[in-house]
């Protein structure tokens, strides 16, 4: 007889054998890292930039800057370039984050070498025209205004500002009125600060085909790319809010968004690991104490979970979710008792045991397939941190115990240090 | 091309294995064949609320959530008018885990009265959040109505009102889980590092001795031919006028399926696209348009919807719309404007080959509709489509009595 009640034996994840992403570079110096694998004939590239919004003089800029790229360039117009790329089945897509921008292309390798010609020249030769500059800010303005609608992104921005401040580029919020005073040539310009070649990365993974760094030196190796310094990151002044509690009104709404949390430390941080466990067990998975609580044993809301989000001058640790409106302030409170509880009991063994392993199991999910592998690289390579940050990141996993776990909710999740915003119907 | 095996066990349930050594993760996807559109209207956004209870516990394992985290694990489900689907990956080293968790909830649940309490709760806030609380959020809870008189289509998986779910009783969840639950009526799919041996060892241990339930008999109504147009106005609280389009197109597995998914394309993929190009670009009326198909198995939606440009008035963007469909009717694609189509299509197909995920779903998606080695034929069917193919499509289902309208104002203060 089967018996159902007992669980299979099974292993637990005590290494990872990473894949390293291969350092290699153009003619002209231009560093590219490969990583080959994959079972489909096909490769995704990423050039990045640093024109992050760490370094945009006002809001808006960066996103804009490289939203405009693909729209002409002083060879071919919005069009011909979208026409093309989509002839090819090839996918064009851009984002920004704190530090740097990415413009990346997805291709069959049979169409790499006609997809590249356009992504190239957008890169290059981009010419920012003003009637498409026109349309994209007012499209751009509409969705704004509708995303401001939304109590979670109402909440979201404000965090982001008490914690930053408003005279830092994460923290300052754009107005509807920016979408109108934008000026072409504050991106054009830039653009032509930011994006120069000689600061570029290229990040190339899938299948790659044998003519690869043939068809990279034709677009991007071949001109001399003026040597220069050392980059400088530019220095940011953070002015956190002085009070802690903090209210957004939005009397229609049904749900009301919650945020709580703080500025901390980033990856470099000796706590970072540690707390990252910390962070799971308390809104980081699926059977968090956040979870377990607010949502599968009261039912006020659909998800909650708190999270970890890192650029290279400090890192931010937030609760998010949204609750319905008449149980806002009961979420407030079991979400506050959660942390109390975190900090006054020792978490058991048994349930850190699974936190380690649920981990160790997302570890290995980041490595499937060589757009994972990719992607944990960038991590790394973002941190300028080797790959030894992986062999630290598994050894404090492996190492870390509950008094480990009380003693960094005592340090860092003290109530007084956390901020606090509820958006809606306040009662 | 996704290299695949099939067996059935004893008790009916259809087990595909696809195996893949690239990675060092497995993943076992299960669909049920059983949707919204199998629900008593009475008792809608039974299919999506039972999806949530199928997390409270099995007959017995009490946490279905924590002993998958405990080998590494991590899983969702999803629910649809049609099917109910559910995946876990995990490390292929601890596939077992897998098979005894989802095998005793195929056997059966605990059927508590605190889960279901709970899940109620969390799915009216689920509610909230996607329908109620969003600009243009309740969408499709008047447009389905309106396009649909008598298929079960004409609720939204979340269901009709939130009193529908309120009123669900442990009774109805246990006799739904009996109806639908068993191996007769699921698709079991396991790819990654796994092999088919293991895979038949682990299946006839773990779901041979569930007994087989019964193949589910669907009658459903069908829904009966639109002979007039259809309209209705829908002011909220909203910065943007938005105008909501829907047209009854063929069922998935009709030759036609393709013609119509190629017309949304030519309508509406990427930044070349004709309505993209006009509306947006030239004539600057839409801020935002969008054409696509539901991909419903039975008898479907294409729909076009839009965001107007400040300022703009809705006949004018409205006959805009229709201009371009007139275009389609009355001219010929050109064959280079469907070879971009048919090279996009080609690419994303290839792109989503590329985990374990998505080829699990699909394959289960793919033999449901009738046989998992479909979806190697996919591209060749996107290919076969001619011009002709396309007009003949527009001029059948783009017509103004197939058609169903939804405008979606601001309220004027």
């Amino acid at each position: 007889m089967l018996d159902r009640t007992h669980a299979p034996a099974f292993n637990t994840i005590d290494s990872l054998k990473i894949e390293h992403a291969q350092s290699d570079q153009l003619e002209n110096g231009i560093p590219v890292y490969c990583v080959n694998g994959g079972t489909q004939e096909l490769v995704r590239i990423d050039f990045i930039f640093p024109a992050g919004t760490c370094f945009q003089p006002k809001t808006l800029v960066s996103s804009f800057a490289l939203q405009m790229l693909e729209n002409g360039t002083i060879n071919y117009t919005e069009e011909e370039i979208a026409e093309n790329l989509d002839f090819f089945g090839s996918y064009y897509s851009t984002r920004t984050d704190h530090e740097h921008s990415y413009i990346t292309l997805f291709s069959l390798n049979k169409h790499l070498k006609n997809s590249l010609h356009y992504v190239t020249d957008i890169i290059k030769n981009a010419s920012f025209p003003e009637k498409e500059f026109k349309l994209l800010m007012t499209n751009s303005k509409q969705d704004f205004i509708i995303e401001s609608k939304k109590v979670s992104v109402l909440g979201r921005r404000r965090f982001f500002e008490l914690l930053y401040g408003n005279t830092n580029p994460f923290g300052k919020i754009a107005k509807e009125n920016d979408f109108d005073e934008l000026k072409r040539e504050e991106l054009y310009q830039f653009y032509k600060e930011n994006y120069n070649l000689a600061n570029c990365t290229i990040l190339v993974a899938g299948k790659l085909p044998n003519n690869l760094f043939e068809i990279l030196n034709e677009n991007f190796g071949n001109e001399n790319i003026k040597k220069i310094n050392q980059l400088n990151w530019p220095e940011l002044k953070i002015q956190s809010t002085a009070q802690r509690e903090h209210r957004v009104e939005k009397p229609d709404a049904i749900q009301n968004s919650i945020r709580i949390g703080r500025l901390i430390f980033n990856q470099q941080h000796p706590d970072y690991f540690k707390f990252n466990i910390l962070n799971t067990i308390l809104g980081g998975y699926f059977g968090s104490r956040l979870m377990s609580n607010i949502r599968e044993d009261k039912g006020y809301t659909y998800g909650i979970g708190s999270g970890l989000v890192m650029n290279n001058y400090t890192g931010l640790f937030m609760i998010g979710t949204e609750v319905g409106s008449d149980v806002s302030d009961l979420a407030l409170k079991e979400i506050y008792h959660e942390i109390e509880i975190l900090q006054q009991e020792k978490v058991p063994l048994e349930e850190l045991q699974i936190v380690k392993n649920y981990i160790c199991g997302n570890l290995l999910r980041s490595i499937d397939g060589p757009f994972a592998v990719a992607d944990n690289f960038l991590s790394i390579w973002k941190m300028e941190a080797d790959y030894s940050f992986f062999d630290h990141k598994i050894k404090a996993i492996l190492d870390c115990t509950p008094d480990d776990i009380q003693q960094l909710a005592q340090q860092y999740l003290q109530k007084n240090d956390l901020i606090e915003v509820v958006t809606g119907k306040i009662q | 091309m996704i290299h695949f095996e099939k067996f059935k066990l004893k008790n009916n349930l259809t087990v595909i294995v696809h195996n893949d050594t690239s990675t060092p993760l497995a993943c076992m996807n299960i669909l049920y064949d059983v949707g919204a559109r199998d629900e008593d209207e009475s008792k809608t956004g039974f299919a999506h609320l039972f999806e949530h209870l199928m997390f409270g516990g099995s007959i017995h394992i009490p946490n279905y959530d924590s002993p998958l985290q405990l080998v590494g694990g991590e899983n969702n489900a999803f629910t649809t008018n049609d099917i109910t689907n559910y995946h876990l990956t995990l490390p292929a080293n601890n596939l077992e885990t897998a098979f005894w968790l989802e095998s005793d909830r195929m056997l059966s649940l605990a059927f508590t009265e605190k889960s279901l309490e709970v899940q109620r709760g969390v799915v009216i806030e689920e509610f909230k959040q996607r329908y109620l609380n969003q600009p243009y959020g309740d969408v499709w809870l008047n447009l389905r109505p309106l396009a649909y008189k008598k298929h079960p289509y004409r609720w939204p998986t979340i269901g009709k009102e939130i009193s529908h779910i309120e009123n669900a009783t442990l009774a109805d969840v246990k006799s739904f889980f009996k109806k639908f639950y068993s191996p007769s009526n699921a698709i079991m799919v396991v790819s990654g590092n796994v092999t088919t041996e293991q895979v038949k060892e682990l299946s006839e241990k773990w779901f041979e001795p569930i007994p087989a339930g019964t193949k589910l008999k669907r009658e459903l109504p069908p829904e009966p031919p639109q002979t007039e147009e259809r309209k209705q106005t829908l002011y909220s609280d909203v910065p943007v006028d938005a105008i909501y389009k829907t047209y009854h197109m063929c069922a998935r597995n009709d030759d036609d399926y393709y013609a119509t998914d190629l017309i949304s394309d030519i309508l509406s993929r990427g930044n070349s696209s004709r309505l993209y190009l006009e509306l947006i670009k030239n004539k600057q009326l839409f801020s935002e348009i969008n054409a696509y198909v539901m991909g419903d198995i039975d008898k479907g939606l294409f729909c076009i919807s839009g965001k107007l440009s400040e300022g703009v008035e809705m006949s004018k963007a409205e006959n805009a719309i229709d201009t371009e469909i007139m275009k389609l009717q009355n001219e010929l694609v050109n064959e280079r404007e469907l070879k971009k189509c048919t090279n996009k299509i080609e690419a994303s197909l290839e792109f989503s080959e590329l985990d374990i995920l998505s080829k699990a779903t699909n394959l289960a998606v793919f033999e449901l509709l009738g046989d998992a080695s479909n979806i190697n034929r996919e591209s060749e069917k996107y290919v076969k489509v001619t011009p002709h193919d396309l007009q003949r499509v527009a001029r059948e289902i783009l017509t103004p009595s197939n058609c169903s309208t939804l405008y979606y104002l601001k309220k004027q203060n």
